[in-house]
């Protein structure tokens, strides 16, 4: 959609010099200027520029946190305090910094779903998508490994537990754990790890950033209609100013709940327990991730048996390594996505049985989350079966949500793209947008749902 | 639009039954009791720290509670934050004896504490304080209010988004405190523990009740009664745990005043770049 | 919003004052945004508690020294005898390389002995930082041409009220800001 010819003109000799040179305005021009939007965008396609405007937040918050920040068992859970209670403004940077890490996740989910319900993973923009998993994943890691530097009880316990994943691997598995930890059990030399691979990382993904930016310039964004844009000039605006303007107004937005929990509840999205020091002689009661984990959580532990050959004591995979299967499997699934949806409309919004199972996951999803905040308690899906134990018996729904989750991808999407019927789909953007506007009381859909 | 709203509420809810049952007590066995919820002066938006309470506080803590529990975050030059004299906290850094070193001579010393010295606690370390007390290190004060909070359990949770309900730790510590009796009928409890319906751990603790009525004198004349010095105490490590919570929460205020008219200046500005587009 | 762009040509300058109105927020919240990133560098609270301190000079004899911390460089404090201060008296004010006091409870006096020390009555002390002011080293006590302090860093001589005599440093060893709070405790900073 970019097109590859640019309409920008150096006004000074020096910008004409500059140009021939390094294009650099050439390039801000043409992305962030020039760059063609579909008009019809609704406010969910903000999320980008949040994401954005976070992982800046981020940085520059890590950054001078890590000014003041001492990685050593003996100093971390310390040095945290004293950002808290003595550096200027340390309590407010802090807050912003772990409060931001949440912000950053409730971001990027809405981002996923909002590309999954319009679709746009599909054919042209696959990479697009996998490089926004990429994202993710290094996101996830970057958080997880972020957590455990104030050296709280649930920063050591997360970390035993999450670095326990390895150790299911079969034969390495205990070695690459220890390499890992660099000990045998988490200490000084993982908590340096952490902090050096903590820094690292968010650069990596402001890499994998400029690639997913790169390619959605290549293929151009999608729309709530999914149909591409046919008449540039009837069907899109330029980036600035009013897709500029309409972001900022986003991101102020989200700033104002981002301020809410910064100023009012810093603590609401953390856990109590990780105001006590760590304790390598003490596990706290129920380990519980970050909130945006807990899905993932869930679907660890939701597989609590071995995985054999029927009728035989051979056990093929334990039931450990099982979960880690899983859990890695669930995040993994998302990179192939844009083959497991088989449906050629695009847009959701024209798929009437889509729509509803995708409504199902996201709230399987958020089922997934709560479970994984409950204890690992009951008997599972056969005692539920066979001894009808249903209270308390998280594991079993962890089991039959899990099983949904898979179902919705390796099921529910290729059967619907042969099964559905879509609805009619405008023949165009335009065609759409004057659709809307003729219907009283739709004519709001068109801008951004505020 | 209204069609898939009426789906995911039909979804929301058929899940909702299947929930039901252990959704209404999943709350985990302890504490046997809800924390008792305290008007704070430093609650809400736009609480202030009650500077005499805070220093009743500190007293409680000083005459009581400090012969086992530290505050070891502390140092004495915090305590002019809440309304001691510079003069004061020289006084009462001069109580205290600190170790420094080493001298010329390689030795360390003790010298009279400083105000910029962190307070010193009952014990050399955390394993004297555990042999001291059966194995049990009593906990520093200095986090304790962020440190415990019962989980507040669905739906409430969601609830204290909106109404800005933090004090779960404050109110916890507080009911604690006031929270000691004789167990119930049929409840054993192990010895040398104490039973407290409020106590997050389990049915008893290992602390003793420990304040009663009178236990400190207040300078300021304030009746010295049970109720009166928990409610003292916990503000003090309320304070302890983030002296810098009143300046948080007024400089949020002004932050969210600020993004509000940003928001409302963007919202006029955006709506008035896109009526250029409806023109043409 | 339809009544508002009904009229054909919009006003130009409210639309105008809008967009500056939204701009200078925002421009005003970016800035608000730096502060407390660059503020955080400064000294925080437990630097800033550690800006003065307070010495117990009681057992310091006449002929002894001591050297303490003092916002991370060391501060001499010696205690006179009475032939140094006789020979810093002696010292005409034309042979110095230094004639400034250089003493921040004196201001920009000449650099007598009395102006130097820790002032009437109390002439036998002197509290310098110890920090060369050539290029930062600690010079040595009791050493050097005149007496006083001699920087083996690169040979500057200074005498016993602590002025520059040969060498290459520039000034008189700096003098902080000192007080006596009681007649055995001196208060730097």
């Amino acid at each position: 959609m970019s097109g590859g010819h640019s309409e920008y003109v150096p006004s000074s000799g020096m910008g004409k010099w500059l140009d021939s040179r390094l294009p650099l305005p050439r390039m801000v021009y043409d992305s962030f200027i020039a760059y063609p939007v579909p008009r019809n965008l609704n406010g969910w396609y903000t999320f980008g520029a949040i994401l954005m405007v976070m992982l800046i937040v981020m940085i520059l918050t890590g950054v001078t946190l890590a000014m003041n920040y001492a990685a050593s068992t003996q100093l971390a859970f310390d040095s945290v305090e004293h950002i808290e209670r003595n550096v200027n403004y340390g309590w407010l940077i802090r807050s912003v910094h772990s409060n931001g890490a949440s912000m950053f996740f409730i971001a990027v989910y809405i981002h996923m779903f909002r590309g999954m319900y319009y679709g746009s993973y599909k054919e042209p923009r696959e990479v697009l998508w996998i490089l926004g998993v990429l994202i993710f994943l290094l996101m996830m890691a970057t958080a997880f490994m972020g957590y455990v530097l104030p050296w709280g009880q649930m920063s050591f316990w997360g970390a035993t537990v999450i670095t326990g994943f390895f150790s299911a691997i079969p034969l390495v598995g205990p070695g690459i754990q220890e390499w890992l930890l660099g000990g045998f059990a988490v200490d000084n030399a993982t908590l340096n790890r952490f902090f050096s691979l903590h820094y690292l990382l968010p650069f990596m993904i402001l890499g994998v950033v400029i690639l997913h930016v790169w390619a959605l310039h290549v293929t151009g964004q999608t729309n709530p209609t999914g149909v591409e844009v046919k008449n540039m000039k009837k069907e899109t605006v330029p980036f600035t100013p009013f897709a500029t303007i309409k972001d900022a107004l986003a991101i102020v937005i989200f700033m104002i709940v981002f301020a809410w929990f910064i100023f009012y509840l810093p603590d609401f999205l953390g856990h109590p327990d990780n105001y006590i020091k760590a304790d390598a002689l003490k596990t706290p009661a129920h380990i519980v991730p970050e909130w945006y984990f807990l899905p993932f959580y869930a679907i660890l532990r939701a597989v609590t048996f071995n995985i054999g050959i029927p009728f035989t004591d051979i056990v093929l995979i334990d039931s450990k390594l099982g979960g880690v299967i899983a859990m890695f499997g669930s995040i993994a699934i998302l990179f192939v996505l844009p083959w497991l949806d088989t449906s050629k409309v695009r847009s959701g919004n024209y798929r009437p049985m889509f729509k509803f199972f995708f409504w199902v996951f996201a709230v399987v999803c958020v089922i997934l989350g709560w479970l994984g905040s409950r204890p690992a308690e009951g008997s599972g899906f056969s005692g539920m079966l066979l001894e009808g134990d249903f209270s308390h018996n998280y594991v079993a729904f962890s089991q039959i949500f899990t099983a949904y989750y898979f179902a919705h991808f390796i099921v529910i999407l290729p059967f619907l793209g042969w099964y559905e019927k879509p609805s009619k789909v405008p023949p165009s953007i335009a065609d759409a947008v004057l659709d809307d506007n003729a219907k009283p009381g739709r004519a709001s859909s068109a801008q951004p749902a505020e | 639009m209204k069609n898939m709203i009426s789906k995911i509420a039909a979804v929301g809810i058929a899940l909702g039954i299947g929930f039901g049952a252990s959704a209404v007590a999943f709350a985990s066995e302890y504490p046997v009791n809800k924390p008792r919820e305290v008007d704070w002066s430093f609650s809400g938006p736009f609480g202030k720290w009650d500077l005499g309470q805070l220093q009743r506080g500190y007293k409680v803590y000083a005459e009581v509670c400090a012969s086992c529990h530290s505050i070891e975050l502390l140092s004495f030059r915090n305590l002019e934050e809440i309304g001691f004299s510079e003069d004061e906290v020289k006084a009462i850094a001069a109580e205290f004896e600190v170790t420094d070193g080493p001298d010329a001579d390689g030795e360390m010393f003790e010298r009279t504490a400083k105000p910029s010295d962190r307070i010193p606690g009952p014990y050399e370390n955390n394993e004297a304080a555990a042999s001291a007390n059966n194995g049990a290190a009593p906990p520093d004060f200095s986090l304790l209010a962020k440190a415990r909070a019962p989980e507040r359990g669905f739906p409430t949770f969601i609830f204290d988004m909106f109404t800005l309900y933090a004090e779960n730790g404050s109110d916890y510590i507080y009911s604690l405190l006031t929270g000691y009796k004789d167990a119930p009928e049929g409840v054993e409890v192990a010895e040398g523990t104490y039973y407290n319906p409020y106590y997050i751990g389990g049915k008893a603790l290992a602390m003793a009740p420990p304040l009663d009525e009178g236990s400190v004198d207040f300078d300021d004349g304030t009746e010295s009664t049970l109720d009166q010095q928990s409610k003292d105490v916990t503000a003090f490590m309320t304070w302890a745990a983030e002296p810098y919570l009143i300046e948080r929460k007024q400089l949020g205020f002004k932050v969210i005043i600020f993004l509000l008219i940003l928001t409302v200046l963007l919202y006029l500005s955006k709506k008035q770049v896109f009526a250029t587009l409806k023109k043409k | 919003m339809a009544a508002k762009k009904k009229p054909g040509t919009p006003e130009p300058t409210r639309r105008d004052f809008l967009y500056i109105a939204t701009g200078a927020m925002g421009a005003v919240g970016a800035g608000a945004v730096v502060w407390p990133l660059v503020n955080q560098m400064s000294p925080d609270a437990s630097t800033l508690a550690l800006a003065s301190i307070e010495v117990d000079v009681s057992s310091i004899e006449p002929g002894q020294a001591i050297t303490v911390k003092w916002r991370g460089k060391p501060v001499f404090i010696r205690n006179r005898t009475d032939k140094e201060i006789e020979e810093a008296k002696a010292v005409a004010l034309v042979d110095l390389k230094d004639p400034v006091a250089r003493n921040d409870n004196a201001g920009a006096e000449e650099a007598t002995d009395i102006n130097r020390s820790a002032g009437e009555g109390k002439e036998n002390w002197i509290v310098m930082i110890g920090s060369c002011t050539h290029l930062g080293c600690i010079p040595v006590g009791l050493a050097g041409d005149f007496g006083g302090w001699f920087c083996p860093c690169h040979g500057s001589h200074y005498d016993t009220a602590g002025r520059i005599r040969k060498g290459p440093a520039p000034e008189n060893l700096a003098i902080p800001p000192f007080q006596f709070v009681s007649d055995s405790t001196i208060k730097i900073g």
